[in-house]
């Protein structure tokens, strides 16, 4: 299949586009496999059995939501006392550090997740108006899920990718010396049943 | 014949293409019938040039790049495999001039070797720091340390012999080391290339402070945003603990060295030592006051070494060589080399690994070319979004820690990011401001509100009629003072040094006469 794409876009591909599209057919393989992008339902079984794995390391609970999150996209709220719980903590102290970190999703995602670096050398780079851009064409803000469930965007402060500036991710996919362009170029490969 | 073919696996260069460039370059090697095997390395630093491919010959490594994979038939077809000659051919990988005249001491492997082979290595001289430490005590470890003038690369300077010095004469039935690579930074990417490139080198380091300190666990804390380098890493922690060179007996000494990678979670304040202490214990990344420093009551209340990626990964080769050899780069009081990330609007944005000393305009031009768009250069940002911004007339500071400070700014992880021309300075004051109130974890109350009205003020400075300037002008600084005075640590101190900075070199970007920033 892949051989099959790489030539298929050769041909019908613009060339500066051909190395993205690429980039993300991989990406969309993994979009597959997970099993929050399309549906918002959990198991509270397997929230406690993650809780109850990692619970004798030190300083679980940063591992603890981190792994939630891998599993579920998200955090829901109905955690905090399934992990408070089994830590022998508050559900405060647990809401709290939830609520502290930007990486804690407490709604769920969309199918579709793209973040935007908003940092120094990607502004350097026209970062500020490719984040326009993305917004318009997503309609979409920073911070929100569309309506239909297709696309979250977030903003990122730095991916340490500032010599290829500017950078976004694409559904985990890192992307660098990204224009308008190729961001549609991007956007237009990604699979349609996830839109 | 079998010819090996380098090609980055840093994501860096992924993100431009690199595992494409991979898939093709071996599709189209089976398609010819001709034998290649494919190492994937990290990334030498020439961003410009990825995703850079190089071809070994018999005596050397060519290079050729940027390469794009419509371009690989044509590389195939000037037997690129033989060194042929083809538009995108660089010569020597080695001889490239932005790499040939840096003094790579810290950097020496990454690029070259194969990050997840622990003999590749050791055949590049990993590992000799550990065994030359194994024969010292933990005082004479120190000592080097001490001697070889080593200061934090995070963005503080401390001197970390001095921080080994403290935590091995606390006694504790635990000590800790933690690696900071929680790196936050915008333009930085140091960190990265040596987890993504040399991880040995970071475990290495790591080892040697625990045997030099008495501590007996490790973890490195490392940011979200880095998915390769955790992978890479824990590839390289479980090859280190196979081969014995971490565990409960390493290399047969009795001496136990332990080591786990811990995610941060997006939040740029676990940078700061006590915040990263904080998040590894479990809690919310809030600052500690201080004292007691980390070195005497640190992660769960032990000694704990906290050090920079950088700063560790600098270890092994000044226990291997002996710290004198290491203090003869540099200049005054900063000794030995620095890693320099250069880019933001820059021609050639890469990793410059240079003896402290160098000016930034030779980084800024020598190296990186001027800027990206061909437009003048206006603004310079060093150090991170708590670093100064300088106009074209200071680039001829030399990199140099008391040097930057005495105009107003600081090294901070060696991150350098360039503006052209289109770059408002006062609205990347607000964006300091704006920054510091989204990261600010709270507890000080000068950082936490006093970043939310300087980004008001900052709105009010540029729309005032010029009669009201003068008193908003007066409350930005009173609030400045306020905040670099009346807060813990460096997010809510320094973030008054980009604003100042942008005030005072571009005060037409306010909306003020040009000779009133002051």
């Amino acid at each position: 299949m892949t051989a099959k794409f790489v030539w298929m876009t050769l041909v019908l591909g613009r060339e500066q586009d051909i190395q993205f599209g690429l980039l993300l057919a991989a990406s969309q393989k993994w979009t597959h496999r997970v099993p929050w992008m399309s549906t918002t339902r959990w198991d509270k079984a397997k929230v406690a059995a993650i809780a109850q794995e990692l619970k004798d390391k030190p300083g679980a609970l940063m591992p603890v939501l981190r792994r939630v999150q891998d599993e579920l996209g998200w955090v829901p709220a109905e955690c905090v006392p399934i992990v408070a719980e089994v830590l022998n903590l508050s559900r405060a102290e647990v809401h709290g550090v939830l609520s502290f970190y930007h990486d804690f999703r407490r709604d769920p995602p969309g199918r579709n997740i793209i973040k935007v670096c908003r940092a120094e050398s990607c502004q350097a780079m026209g970062g500020v108006s490719l984040a326009e851009h993305i917004k318009r064409r997503l309609g979409c803000d920073f911070g929100h899920t569309r309506g239909d469930g297709s696309f979250t965007l977030e903003p990122v402060y730095c991916l340490g990718n500032c010599a290829c500036s500017p950078a976004v991710v694409i559904n985990g996919q890192l992307l660098g010396r990204v224009t308008p362009e190729r961001f549609d170029a991007a956007i237009s490969e990604l699979d349609e049943n996830l839109l | 014949m079998t010819v090996r073919v380098y090609i980055p696996r840093d994501s860096g260069a992924r993100s431009l293409g690199a595992d494409t460039v991979a898939r093709a370059i071996e599709l189209e090697a089976k398609k010819r019938g001709e034998q290649v095997s494919l190492v994937r390395t990290g990334s030498r630093g020439l961003y410009w040039l990825e995703p850079m491919v190089e071809v070994e010959l018999s005596d050397r490594r060519v290079a050729y790049g940027p390469v794009n994979v419509t371009d690989i038939p044509a590389l195939f077809d000037a037997d690129f495999l033989n060194g042929g000659n083809h538009r995108l051919a660089l010569g020597r990988a080695d001889e490239i001039p932005y790499l040939k005249s840096q003094e790579r001491l810290t950097f020496s492997r990454v690029g070259i070797v194969d990050p997840y082979s622990l003999p590749d290595y050791i055949s590049h001289g990993g590992y000799r720091g550990l065994e030359r430490a194994l024969a010292l005590s933990p005082e004479q470890i120190v000592e080097e340390v001490v001697v070889s003038g080593l200061r934090g690369r995070g963005g503080a300077g401390f001197p970390a012999g001095i921080k080994w010095r403290t935590t091995l004469q606390t006694s504790a039935s635990q000590k800790y080391i933690v690696a900071n690579a929680d790196e936050g930074d915008s333009g930085t990417f140091a960190d990265r290339m040596i987890m993504e490139g040399d991880p040995f080198l970071l475990i290495e380091g790591m080892t040697i402070a625990a045997i030099a300190t008495g501590a007996t666990e490790g973890f490195i804390y490392l940011r979200s945003e880095y998915p390769d380098a955790l992978h890479t890493l824990q590839a390289a922690i479980n090859a280190a603990v196979s081969a014995g060179y971490l565990g409960d007996n390493i290399l047969g000494t009795g001496r136990r060295f332990l080591l786990e990678v811990r995610m941060g979670a997006g939040a740029y304040i676990c940078g700061e030592e006590t915040a990263m202490l904080e998040s590894l214990e479990g809690k919310r990344g809030m600052v500690r006051f201080k004292p007691p420093v980390p070195a005497i009551a640190g992660l769960f209340g032990r000694p704990t070494v906290i050090n920079n990626v950088v700063t560790l990964a600098s270890v092994p080769l000044i226990v291997e060589r002996g710290g004198a050899f290491y203090k003869e780069y540099g200049v005054g009081r900063s000794r030995g080399t620095i890693p320099i990330q250069l880019a933001g609007n820059v021609k050639r944005p890469g990793l410059i690994e240079k003896p402290f000393g160098i000016t930034l305009r030779e980084i800024i031009y020598d190296y990186g070319g001027g800027t990206a768009s061909g437009r003048p250069l206006r603004a310079v940002q060093v150090g991170g979004p708590l670093g100064a911004y300088f106009p074209e007339s200071l680039l001829d500071q030399p990199i140099d820690y008391e040097a930057l400070a005495a105009q107003g700014g600081l090294v901070g992880h060696g991150g350098i990011v360039v503006f052209d021309e289109s770059v408002n300075l006062a609205r990347q004051a607000r964006y300091a401001m704006e920054f510091c109130a989204l990261e600010s974890c709270g507890k000080c109350t000068p950082c936490r509100i006093g970043s939310t009205r300087g980004m008001e003020i900052i709105d009010e400075i540029v729309v005032a009629r010029d009669g009201e300037k003068a008193s908003r002008l007066e409350l930005l600084r009173d609030l400045c003072d306020t905040m670099s005075a009346g807060s813990l640590c460096a997010l809510g101190g320094l973030t008054p040094l980009p604003v100042m900075s942008a005030l005072r070199h571009f005060p037409q970007d306010f909306g003020l006469p040009p000779s009133s920033g002051g």
